[in-house]
């Protein structure tokens, strides 16, 4: 039953990817380590609830609410805190302080509004048919995570090598002030990435939730943790490196379970990030930060 | 006097948990203050929470042995692993000190004849007293306090700025470094030991990621630039739910909105001395001065 492992490792691990892709952007570019993207994640996944119980909306359209509502909030987030932050110049672990304020508040705010119940999503909005292929068998929701992940992932990587505005947005992860004093619209672009990052982790959050058919106000914690794993994983602010990164702890985590046994499940992801931290302490990918005095 | 005994019984708890809340603000506050962003305190507090636990409940040792293995496990433990990990630094630091933290959560969790898994330690023997939090907390403050004026405590503070300049100068950085992990390790360790006997019941849901965030938030926001900083942040953040309670439900909301006011409009944290000596300027000299700027 390896195959079948390792099909659940991959639909599990672009699960991870999809998450921290936009925890990753939002590093890499703004260089704050946004611990509500978790939150925001998971507002994405009630926004569409909302829109597919009260507005009866097609899956599609929910998604696109999700995206719209959490690229909304994320952008507000980044010029209501993030901003003024930014331009004091608050030394980095400020801005993440004030991401924990942020996620609090919108934690609590969804358990009073909706409850900590769990919610779910009507049956059938998603064909629930097997494709099966030999002795594999992947349902279609994992089937399109694991596309959509990857097509995503690539649609970056293409942005970010070959545009104009890749190379900008390349230009502020270097350095903000070079970037401003060549011309590049830097604050335009931070907010451009705060509403990608955030948007991206709202289809996220849909996407999870369908997949473990579930919403609930603190779905998006664990998610957080793992994400954090997955990025150091990956080197810090590199989007490849959250595609290997996700896919890695994916593999490492289904493995485990099937081999080693289910109760060392989450020690795994972060046994794993100690280890790789030890012997290559810049991630997979990430670049050596060495300064020479 | 039957006033206070009245308040006492009520907020007996309250009034301690603020005290073992410094004490875990402090012992972030330390390696800080060395310029490591470790994040392992809540698991160092929950190794030192299950060595005392343990020693009191199935070793049947006094308390001064579970408060003396309290610190010691978790300094022990700082030491082995603060070996490979201090040579990141950052936000690596950070993150894989968190990810120790977890790990040590999980092997709690699955040590189930000795910790008692997921269900935890029930019926701990409630030895802590109101002065036990005080001493302790006096004593680990007169000691930082000490040290900081001493030639280690110029050394860490040598680090924080550059540790590369400060290696250039003759000090040990590796063994300064190892030094305030360890220490802040045993602080925390401390914390937990307190806090085990006090509240009756541990398990390891209570040393997770949550808590780590939590003592990062008191000792931050508090202030990082002296020693009254983490404890005035665990004074607030302890209290603060507490005042907010009439909100019921949206309590925790009111909470995450003055976090980030706090963040947004009192950038050095809560306790800020050259704040303090602006203001007493300015109302000396009776009308508001020119330094926009500085706050």
């Amino acid at each position: 039953m390896l195959e079948q492992q390792l099909i659940n490792a991959l639909s599990l691990g672009s699960v991870y990817a999809l998450f921290a892709l936009g925890f990753t952007l939002v590093f890499g570019v703004l260089g704050v380590i946004n611990l509500s993207h978790g939150t925001v994640f998971m507002l994405g996944a009630y926004a569409a609830l909302q829109a597919v119980t009260r507005l009866n909306l097609p899956l599609s359209a929910a998604l696109l609410v999700a995206f719209v509502f959490s690229g909304a909030l994320g952008l507000a987030i980044d010029v209501l805190v993030l901003r003024p932050l930014r331009q004091r110049q608050a030394p980095h672990l400020i801005p993440m302080i004030a991401t924990i304020g942020i996620a609090i508040f919108f934690n609590s705010a969804t358990q009073g509004l909706f409850g900590a119940e769990n919610l779910r999503f009507p049956s059938g909005l998603v064909p629930d048919q097997q494709l099966i292929w030999g002795d594999i068998q992947i349902s279609v929701l994992e089937a399109g995570i694991v596309i959509f992940s990857f097509s995503l992932m690539a649609a970056m990587l293409m942005v970010m090598k070959k545009t104009q505005l890749g190379r900008a947005l390349r230009a502020i992860a270097e350095s903000p002030k070079a970037a401003a004093l060549l011309g590049i619209n830097v604050e335009g672009l931070f907010m451009l990435t705060s509403f990608i990052a955030a948007a991206l982790g709202g289809i996220g959050g849909v996407l999870i939730a369908l997949y473990s058919n579930a919403v609930f106000p603190l779905m998006g914690q664990p998610m957080l943790h793992k994400g954090i794993a997955v990025i150091i994983l990956g080197g810090m602010g590199d989007i490849r490196g959250a595609l290997v990164g996700g896919l890695f702890l994916g593999f490492a985590e289904v493995l485990a379970v099937a081999y080693i046994g289910s109760t060392m499940r989450d020690a795994i992801a972060f046994g794993l990030l100690f280890v790789v931290l030890l012997l290559r302490p810049q991630g997979l990918f990430g670049k050596v930060l060495e300064r020479k005095a | 006097m039957e006033g206070f005994d009245n308040f006492w019984a009520v907020y007996s708890n309250l009034v301690l948990s603020i005290g073992i809340n410094a004490l875990l603000a402090i012992s972030i506050w330390f390696t800080l203050s060395c310029g490591l962003l470790a994040m392992a305190n809540a698991a160092f507090m929950g190794i030192g929470a299950y060595t005392a636990a343990l020693l009191t409940m199935k070793a049947g040792a006094s308390f001064t042995v579970a408060l003396l293995g309290g610190i010691g496990a978790p300094l022990a433990v700082a030491l082995i692993i603060g070996m490979p990990t201090l040579r990141l630094s950052g936000v690596y630091l950070a993150m894989a000190t968190l990810g120790f933290g977890e790990v040590v959560r999980i092997l709690i969790l699955n040590a189930e004849r000795w910790t008692g898994g997921a269900l935890g330690l029930n019926g701990i023997p409630q030895l802590t007293q109101w002065w036990h939090v005080l001493a302790s907390l006096v004593a680990v403050l007169l000691v930082l306090w000490r040290l900081r004026r001493s030639r280690v405590g110029r050394a860490f503070e040598a680090i924080k700025e550059d540790d590369v300049a400060a290696a250039l100068m003759g000090i040990g950085v590796m063994s300064h470094k190892l030094l305030a992990f360890a220490l802040g390790a045993g602080i925390a360790g401390l914390a937990g030991a307190l806090n085990a006997h006090l509240t009756f019941f541990i398990g390891p849901a209570e040393y997770g990621f949550e808590r780590g965030i939590d003592i990062l938030t008191m000792a931050v926001l508090g202030g990082t630039g002296g020693l009254a900083g983490p404890v005035v942040g665990a004074l607030v953040i302890t209290l603060l739910p507490e005042f907010l309670r009439s909100f019921r439900n949206y309590r925790l909301m009111i909470n995450g909105v003055i976090l980030v006011l706090i963040v947004l409009f009192l950038p050095k944290g809560i306790w800020d001395p050259s704040r303090v000596r602006q203001w007493l300027k300015r109302s000396r000299r009776g009308m508001p001065d020119n330094t926009a700027g500085v706050r």
